[in-house]
């Protein structure tokens, strides 16, 4: 399928969002809410619940279901706060020792006067130094969109996987229509340079797994036991080597000449 | 069909002034005058090396090339550079990327946007880097990400502090993902050598944004910022496009940032030397007290 379609299927509405898979996914869930430094972000949905019957942590990238949902949860786009307040679950997560599950889908981290004041830059940055040393373990799922930095910061895990029809990539395809071409409708163009489907990224070393977009249920099922297993797997380990594993797996990534 | 002209690109802001972007030519010698982007006055060249490119007339700072900072910042002959032959390949064969690469490197006489080695500081030994706006912006590509993470993983080696001048438009878009990739393993490798309970000092300048502010750019243990620095995280037009208003003037300054808690401070370039070295002293470890 080329790109662009891809692109539109990632946005489309009705597309199952965070909180779908956390209900279809996930028992007894009880989200978290706040940053303790500044407010809650709706962009950002987040909690503890049980995935297979043991104790994980979710966050997740939540657009919204209808418009005034949409609008209330910034359509998905997060505010520092929201990537502090994913930090803080995930810290909770490693005081008491589950794994973390981070859901993404968002077209990026929102570009405007409030999330600057509140430091957007360091807020990233912060929570890509953290989790790499985050002493348990991590998955994250591209569910939809990955836009850029707004997606990275819930995606310095041990294993990314991608929906068949997610996309992730530095910038979006408008952007860099504009930026080239000056001419943000050549969006078909960007969407074919900038490598940005779930085969590309798997080609490039960038996730490891992708999982073929079935019926919403069977989809869920699968996921989770996937995920389940994976978990399983990733305890084995013990957290110092998880640390340096998740530290390799970025470090060998880029392509240069010497 | 893309015609080979759409990828021509136009100059835009961000790109900024380059004095010698008009003069590649071997016969034509550098510029001898440079314009104020900010006040539009002509200053000698000589003078304004002479002034530490601060303009005389209005006192904009104008941007300073990385190896020249460096090495006017480090004990005389004590910079030695690290990892130089790193290059830029295309991974993702992006349009027009191959010609912007080959263009970069004759108007910016280097080989990648950052240039990193060790130096003496008033005699103290430190790790440096220095990022280079006339490289395609100092955009962070793969070697841009290589090159500050090998710097980080040394310099925990050999037990070093690191200072680093930063000044970037962002992730570099032609090397589409690999180059987001670079934001995590950088931020690894200052984590890594932060853990190793070891100093890092951050300069912003102008500009520092995108992916570099919202890694390696404000993790420093210190964050100091030269006056009137733009640093943000999306640019001013995308705010004010998103927002749909126009942004006061200041707005993302260094002083801004200041002001909102996001750096240490604000340093002028005649103080900047004695700043790091009264810090970098200030930080050699152990105390008058023994362990505490």
């Amino acid at each position: 399928m080329d790109p662009y379609k891809k692109l539109q299927l990632a946005r489309k509405n009705g597309r199952p969002s965070g909180k779908a898979f956390i209900e279809n996914m996930i028992t007894d869930f009880v989200e978290m809410h706040g940053d303790r430094r500044f407010g809650d972000d709706p962009a950002i949905l987040a909690g503890v619940g049980l995935l297979c019957g043991h104790p994980v942590t979710v966050v997740a990238h939540e657009k919204g279901g209808d418009i005034k949902d949409k609008v209330h949860r910034n359509f998905g786009s997060a505010h520092p706060e929201g990537y502090r307040k994913a930090l803080r679950q995930m810290k909770l997560a490693e005081k008491f020792s589950r794994p973390v599950l981070c859901l993404v889908d968002t077209s990026g981290a929102f570009a405007g006067t409030g999330a600057e004041e509140r430091g957007q830059g360091q807020a990233i940055a912060e929570n890509l130094m953290e989790m790499m040393t985050l002493r348990v373990p991590v998955i994250s799922v591209f569910i939809g969109e990955g836009g850029s930095g707004g997606a990275l910061a819930l995606a310095v895990a041990d294993r990314v996987w991608m929906l068949e029809n997610a996309v992730y990539s530095v910038i979006s395809p408008e952007g860099c229509a504009s930026i080239l071409w000056k001419d943000a409708a050549k969006v078909k163009e960007a969407c074919a340079c900038l490598k940005m489907t779930a085969e590309d990224l798997f080609a490039m070393g960038v996730v490891e797994k992708i999982i073929p977009e079935t019926q919403p249920e069977d989809l869920y099922a699968m996921l989770k036991s996937q995920l389940d297993a994976e978990f399983s797997q990733l305890s084995l380990l013990s957290p110092e080597q998880r640390c340096q594993e998740r530290y390799q797996r970025f470090r060998r990534l880029g392509v240069f000449g010497e | 069909m893309l015609k080979k002209t759409n990828f021509k690109k136009n100059r835009n802001q961000l790109e900024g002034y380059s004095p010698s972007l008009a003069n590649t030519a071997p016969s034509v010698p550098d510029s001898l005058c440079t314009t104020c982007p900010e006040c539009g006055r002509v200053t000698f060249s000589a003078d304004l090396k002479e002034t530490g490119m601060i303009c005389p007339h209005c006192g904009h700072y104008l941007r300073i090339p990385a190896r020249r900072r460096l090495l006017g910042l480090c004990d005389e002959g004590s910079f030695q550079e690290w990892d130089a032959g790193l290059y830029s390949k295309d991974p993702l064969n992006f349009p027009g990327y191959a010609v912007k690469l080959k263009s970069s490197r004759l108007n910016s006489r280097e080989n990648s946007a950052v240039v990193t080695g060790r130096g003496l500081l008033g005699g103290e030994a430190c790790a440096l880097f220095a990022m280079e706006s006339q490289f395609m912006m100092g955009s962070m590509d793969s070697v841009v990400g290589e090159k500050v993470t090998r710097l980080f993983e040394r310099a925990a080696r050999e037990r070093l502090p690191v200072i680093g001048f930063t000044a970037s438009g962002g992730a570099r878009m032609q090397e589409g993902i690999l180059s987001l990739m670079q934001m995590a393993k950088t931020s690894g490798a200052v984590k890594l050598h932060s853990d190793a309970g070891l100093l890092y000092i951050t300069v912003l300048t102008d500009p520092t944004t995108g992916g570099v502010t919202a890694s390696f750019a404000m993790e420093g243990d210190i964050i100091l910022a030269e006056p009137g620095a733009m640093v943000g995280f999306a640019g001013r037009r995308v705010i004010e496009q998103t927002m749909r208003q126009k942004l006061p003037k200041g707005f993302q300054s260094a002083e801004f940032l200041l002001e909102k808690g996001f750096i240490d401070g604000v340093v002028t370039r005649p103080e900047m030397k004695e700043t790091l070295v009264r810090l970098l002293r200030l930080h050699k470890g152990g105390n008058g007290y023994g362990s505490i």
